[in-house]
């Protein structure tokens, strides 16, 4: 059995949604939803307890590659793995209250079968060897979020949704577009048989044009500065549990299936020594930092200010991977690990007072740090690991980022991240100042403080972003056996 | 559309010929052009045009919404459960070659009075079999889903309790 495990990751979820549909009971299918995050997260962590015995790889069907689809299990894949299935089982633990309150009763089983679809998708993204396959998980992991972002409260909600599918759709296009001009270049969809086949000195205009449609459809599903306009909309108006999930993962798998475009298909000589894809990214990520953290300052809305942070800490990523060595890109790798754990940890945070205190808006949270102090110390807490302070994961990663700028010489980077650091302090204090310092609102005063439920879930996540900022093998180090890997795997790729 | 006599005898004369094109199409996919989307398309167009013509509470008659959403789960479980039968026989997920059963894949005996050539197939097996059974899962998936968009376009209240 243990061989089947790369394809069970997939097949468990992606079972359980239609089950649920026949089943139709609400309790026993948020159980059943329980159940199945766990066995999945169970799965990816004896995946990438085996990785030092070298990638697995898996056949669907039994057809050899590069003929049949294959699953391929390496550091990068199962590390992220490893988040997204983490996160979704405590998100989904957390779950229960927040989404009783939040979401129609009618609408629950639906809701949970669209919640495991969407980790399917995102988990298949990861563990697929095969363009097209991520293509396809790519579809499935959006659409399930379009539901789930259309399942909000209010009548935004479902217009958000409808701007997201617009926006998402022209992305997800563009990337089929590219896999289309790559097949016709090459006649395969196996990643690692396309990335031997074409050669990156060739001149070909169709490979250009083919990188451009598939980088630009990421970006827009990454969420990058320009091209963020669908995020801040969708992160506010959903339930605060697909906030939490969605602001967690979702991005970040289209960081990686990014990084496998750039390092594995199309090898770094080619975006970044033909193309100047390095600069461009570079200034688009400091240029999306400033901005977004600008931005997320003036906000009335918590789950907006989280939204905006979330645009400007994408960029910290891409600024890593532009970076075309170990060093920047281990940081890149583990700022998605660590900001998956910091963002996902807030938003719980804003879950508690959404559940309490019946709104986000900023005026309504005033003094909350009186009437609910384990949640209000919750988000001081993952506000200093977004800020970056010392023993918190933001700061392993910045660090990371910052030695990497610097032994590169991009001096001005290395300044610019640190002044944009004291902006992330900006918005979070702004909270922390309104949570304990202002006078209580209406709201604020008879909340009661969140249900254990919901609070022990969300100090894991809040508690692990200070256990990953301390130490660090689990994180930067698998983060480096990563990095070192796809660089070797695209050293051996110019060869070719 | 009751004061549309000939649109109402159409409909009806036209209706089988569509839903036997649409089993055609399914069960002709495994050898030739055609299979499980489609087939599924070309069904859930016989429903629609009934519902076009005769009325929404005739059509949920013959489709009741709630089963119409059941069999979209059925769909894709009979899909994902033809792959994991494959896993429990001992090989890959979705690997068709362990469904080969040897029970009645040819014609017995007793049919040799028959006229003709004989199929090579009388029950189908290995790969056959699991494009079939695939075949039928999205067939039933896509006839339920394009069901349940027009469900969804043509009542004003929510397709689903």
């Amino acid at each position: 059995m243990i061989e089947q495990l790369p394809v069970l990751v997939i097949v468990i979820p992606l079972m359980a949604a239609p089950l649920f549909i026949l089943i139709g009971n609400r309790k026993l299918v948020l159980l059943l939803t329980q159940l199945v995050c766990w066995t999945v997260f169970g799965i990816a962590v004896t995946l990438l307890s085996r990785m030092q015995d070298g990638p697995i790889s898996y056949e669907l069907g039994g057809w050899p590659s590069p003929y049949g689809i294959v699953y391929t299990v390496d550091y990068l894949s199962s590390f992220v793995m490893l988040f997204v299935s983490g996160l979704g089982a405590i998100v989904i633990t957390y779950a229960p209250q927040s989404i009783k309150k939040e979401v129609h009763q009618s609408k629950h089983t639906l809701f949970y079968a669209s919640y495991l679809l969407c980790m399917t998708g995102l988990l298949g993204m990861c563990i697929t060897g095969d363009l097209f396959n991520v293509f396809v998980f790519l579809e499935i992991s959006s659409l399930s979020s379009y539901a789930l972002i259309s399942l909000g409260k209010t009548r935004r909600a479902p217009l958000a949704a409808l701007h997201y599918l617009i926006i998402g759709t022209v992305g997800a296009t563009f990337f089929l577009i590219g896999i289309g001009l790559l097949y016709q270049m090459t006649g395969t969809l196996n990643m690692a048989d396309i990335a031997a086949r074409i050669q990156p000195i060739d001149h070909s205009r169709t490979l250009l044009v083919a990188f451009a449609f598939m980088t630009v459809g990421l970006f827009i599903k990454m969420a990058v500065f320009p091209l963020h306009t669908w995020l801040p909309n969708a992160y506010t108006y959903a339930p605060s549990v697909v906030t939490c999930f969605i602001a967690a993962t979702a991005t970040k798998v289209s960081v990686y299936a990014f990084i496998r475009l750039i390092y594995v298909i199309f090898t770094p000589q080619f975006a970044f020594e033909r193309l100047p894809l390095d600069q461009a990214l570079m200034a688009f990520s400091l240029v999306g930092i400033f901005v977004a953290s600008a931005a997320a300052i003036y906000q009335t809305n918590i789950k907006r200010l989280l939204a905006y942070s979330s645009v400007a800490q994408i960029g910290y990523m891409l600024l890593g991977i532009s970076m075309s060595n170990v060093g920047g890109l281990t940081a890149g790798i583990t700022h998605m690990f660590n900001h998956a754990l910091i963002k996902g940890g807030l938003f719980m945070v804003v879950g508690c007072f959404a559940l309490r205190i019946g709104s986000v808006k900023l005026d309504d949270l005033r003094g909350a740090g009186k009437t609910m102090p384990l949640t209000s110390f919750a988000w001081v807490v993952g506000g200093l690991g977004l800020i970056g302070l010392p023993m918190t994961a933001g700061f392993v990663s910045k660090w990371l980022l910052l030695t990497s700028a610097l032994s590169l010489g991009l001096w001005p980077v290395a300044v610019l991240m640190l002044l944009s650091s004291l902006l992330a302090v900006v918005y979070i204090w702004r909270v922390v100042e309104i949570l304990y310092f202002s006078p209580p609102s209406h709201l604020a005063q008879s909340a009661k403080e969140a249900p254990m439920a919901m609070l022990i879930p969300t100090y894991v996540v809040i508690g692990s972003t200070i256990v990953f900022g301390c130490w660090t093998v689990y994180s930067a180090g698998i983060a480096h056996a990563a990095a070192q890997s796809l660089l070797g795997i695209s050293q051996a790729g110019g060869v070719q | 559309m009751n004061s549309f006599p000939i649109i109402r005898v159409i409909t009806k004369l036209l209706i089988p010929y569509i839903l036997l094109f649409g089993l055609y199409v399914q069960f002709h996919g495994d050898f030739g052009p055609g299979g499980g989307f489609q087939a599924g398309v070309i069904f859930a167009a016989a429903l629609i045009l009934y519902g076009l013509v005769y009325g929404l509470p005739a059509v949920h008659k013959v489709a009741p919404p709630k089963v119409i959403e059941k069999l979209t789960a059925l769909g894709l479980l009979v899909y994902a459960g033809t792959g994991l039968v494959c896993m429990l026989l001992g090989g890959n997920f979705l690997d068709y070659d362990l469904l080969n059963h040897g029970v009645l894949t040819e014609l017995p005996a007793a049919f040799d009075f028959l006229p003709g050539d004989k199929p090579h197939h009388f029950l189908p097996e290995g790969q056959h079999l699991g494009i079939f059974l695939v075949e039928l899962g999205v067939g039933i998936t896509v006839t339920a889903v394009m069901t349940m968009i027009f469900y969804a376009f043509a009542g004003r209240e929510r397709v689903t309790s």
